[in-house]
Parts: C-alpha cells; sequence; structure tokens
C-alpha cells in the first residue's frame, strides 16, 4: 500500500484536533462495538471479568487504545520509529493476530461516521483509513 | 441456510424502510470511489472522477449508487434465500462486469459507515452487527456464481 502523502498527514492532524477531546468516548464505544460485530475478538480478553459495552474493564481499554492512536498521530512522520515499543509489546507479549487491527480499525471509522457525521467526510475518510493502515503496519513490525 | 433472528429480521427492515435510497446511495458509491480508487476501473465511462469533488458531484456515480442500493431490495425482501435472489446477479458481476468479488465489501464497509453516519446513536453494536451479518450474506451470494 502507498504510505501517507503530506496532503494525508495534514488532514489526519487537522482531523485528530477536531476530535481529539472524544478521544477517551471514540475508544470506548470502537471497542465496545468490536466486543459485539466480531465475538472472536473476546478471545483475547478472557481475563476481564465482565466484557458488556459499559463495563470498566471495556472502557478503560476503549481509552488506551484510542490514546494509542493519539500518541501515533503525533508520530506520523515515522511511525515505524515511534511505535517501536508499542509494537514490541503486541509481538512478544499481547500477541494481537494483527488481522485484528483492521478489525479495530474499521469500529473506529464507524464510530467517527456516527460521531462526526459532517466532518468525517470522503476525503477525511480515505486520509484516516490510510493513517490507520500505517498504524496497523507499524505496530506489526516486529512481529517476525 | 442462514438463520436470522427476530431481532436480526426486524432490524434489516428497519433500516431500509427509513434510510434515503437517494442519498444513501450516491453517498456510498462516492465514498467507495474516494477510498478504494482502484474500484474507479469499473467506471471509465462515467467521465470526471479525479478528485473527491468531482466523484462526489458527478451524476452518473450517483445514478449509479442509487441503482445499486435498490439491488438491495430483493434481499431484504427474501431474507431466507439471499443465495438463489442473487444467482442471476452473481453471474453477471462474473462474466459481464467482470467485478473482483473482494471489491463487494469494500462497497459494503462504506455501506455500513453512510448507513452510521445516517442513524448515529442509534447505530448501535447490536443493529450494526445485524446489518454487517446481512451485508456478508448479501456478498458471499453475490460471490458464489463465480469460477
Amino acid at each position: 500500500m502507498t504510505s501517507l502523502t503530506a496532503k494525508d498527514k495534514d488532514t489526519v492532524r487537522s482531523f485528530w484536533a477536531k476530535v481529539s477531546g472524544k478521544a477517551e468516548d471514540i475508544g470506548m464505544d470502537a471497542l465496545a462495538r468490536m466486543l459485539i460485530v466480531y465475538p472472536q475478538t473476546k478471545t483475547y480478553f478472557a481475563h476481564w471479568k465482565d466484557l458488556s459495552p459499559g463495563s470498566a474493564p471495556v472502557k478503560k481499554h476503549g481509552i488506551t487504545v484510542m490514546n494509542g492512536v493519539g500518541f501515533a498521530v503525533e508520530k506520523i512522520d515515522d511511525l515505524k520509529a515511534g511505535l517501536l515499543s508499542l509494537s514490541e509489546l503486541h509481538a512478544f507479549t499481547l500477541r494481537v493476530d494483527p488481522a485484528n487491527f483492521k478489525i479495530i480499525s474499521h469500529n473506529i471509522l464507524v464510530v467517527l461516521a456516527i460521531m462526526f457525521p459532517n466532518e468525517f467526510t470522503p476525503q477525511v475518510h480515505v486520509s484516516m483509513d490510510k493513517f490507520l493502515a500505517a498504524l496497523a503496519l507499524a505496530l506489526a513490525e516486529k512481529y517476525r | 441456510m442462514v438463520e436470522w433472528t427476530d431481532f436480526e429480521r426486524a432490524t434489516i427492515q428497519d433500516i431500509f424502510s427509513k434510510i434515503d435510497y437517494d442519498i444513501v446511495g450516491p453517498a456510498t458509491l462516492a465514498r467507495c470511489l474516494v477510498v478504494y480508487p482502484w474500484c474507479q476501473r469499473y467506471f471509465g465511462n462515467f467521465g470526471n472522477l479525479y478528485n473527491a469533488a468531482a466523484i462526489s458531484s458527478n451524476p452518473m456515480v450517483a445514478k449509479h449508487g442509487t441503482i445499486i442500493l435498490h439491488g438491495l431490495d430483493r434481499a431484504v425482501k427474501n431474507m431466507d434465500d439471499i443465495k438463489n435472489t442473487y444467482a442471476e446477479l452473481s453471474v453477471l458481476h462474473s462474466e459481464k462486469l467482470h467485478v473482483d468479488p473482494d471489491n463487494f465489501k469494500l462497497l459494503t464497509d462504506c455501506l455500513t459507515i453512510v448507513v452510521a453516519g445516517q442513524m448515529g446513536k442509534a447505530f448501535t453494536g447490536e443493529v450494526q452487527a445485524a446489518f454487517q451479518k446481512f451485508l456478508a450474506v448479501v456478498v458471499t451470494s453475490l460471490g458464489r456464481q463465480y469460477h
């Protein structure tokens, strides 16, 4: 896939500036949605007592994930280097199958469409989709 | 045979009775051509597709988007036999239109996002699950006659 153009990066940065105030809500909804719509993802959270949408661990983890996305926006000029330690975490400790990165990305986009219907134009959508794909690639860097 | 719960049936009927086909259809196809530009390969005679603004205001895209969305009506009305309902359309997409079946998923992902934007909070996780399940069955059925 192609790398991020300067226009993509500008689009992501300015869109993120608009939505980052709601990052926690976005994260919580995206994660909750993922567990409902793609039940196979629950296999990574067998250690949680409660996997329902409003539960404490789901909320907390949604925030953690979305903070990671915000962190990646800051590192957008060199995602591979910027996300090195996160990649090591996912590769050696969490061992999340990278196929799931696409799944959480899709759900983030769905939540963005719901929460920001006017701002999430097709142009913003394509840049965000590319960014999340590049993020996923950087996250998978250390897997093998 | 696909098993549908009462909730899933009701959700699909509800969504398709509420959406404005003339808004959702065009918006979905336009979004697909912007977000996944390689899909433009099927629309060589549609004129100006050079940028997002051109795509979003292209009348041929709009017209075709509405046609595609109405194509889903058959599945909505025949949820218990989507496979056979789409046998003919599957042959058409394979033999005549030569559409890569992987592209069906790209279009339905865009449809999900457009409908989510329209429905807002009403597009809950459960509603999304039902909608995506329905679209997955449609996509599988449309790809079935390829060989």
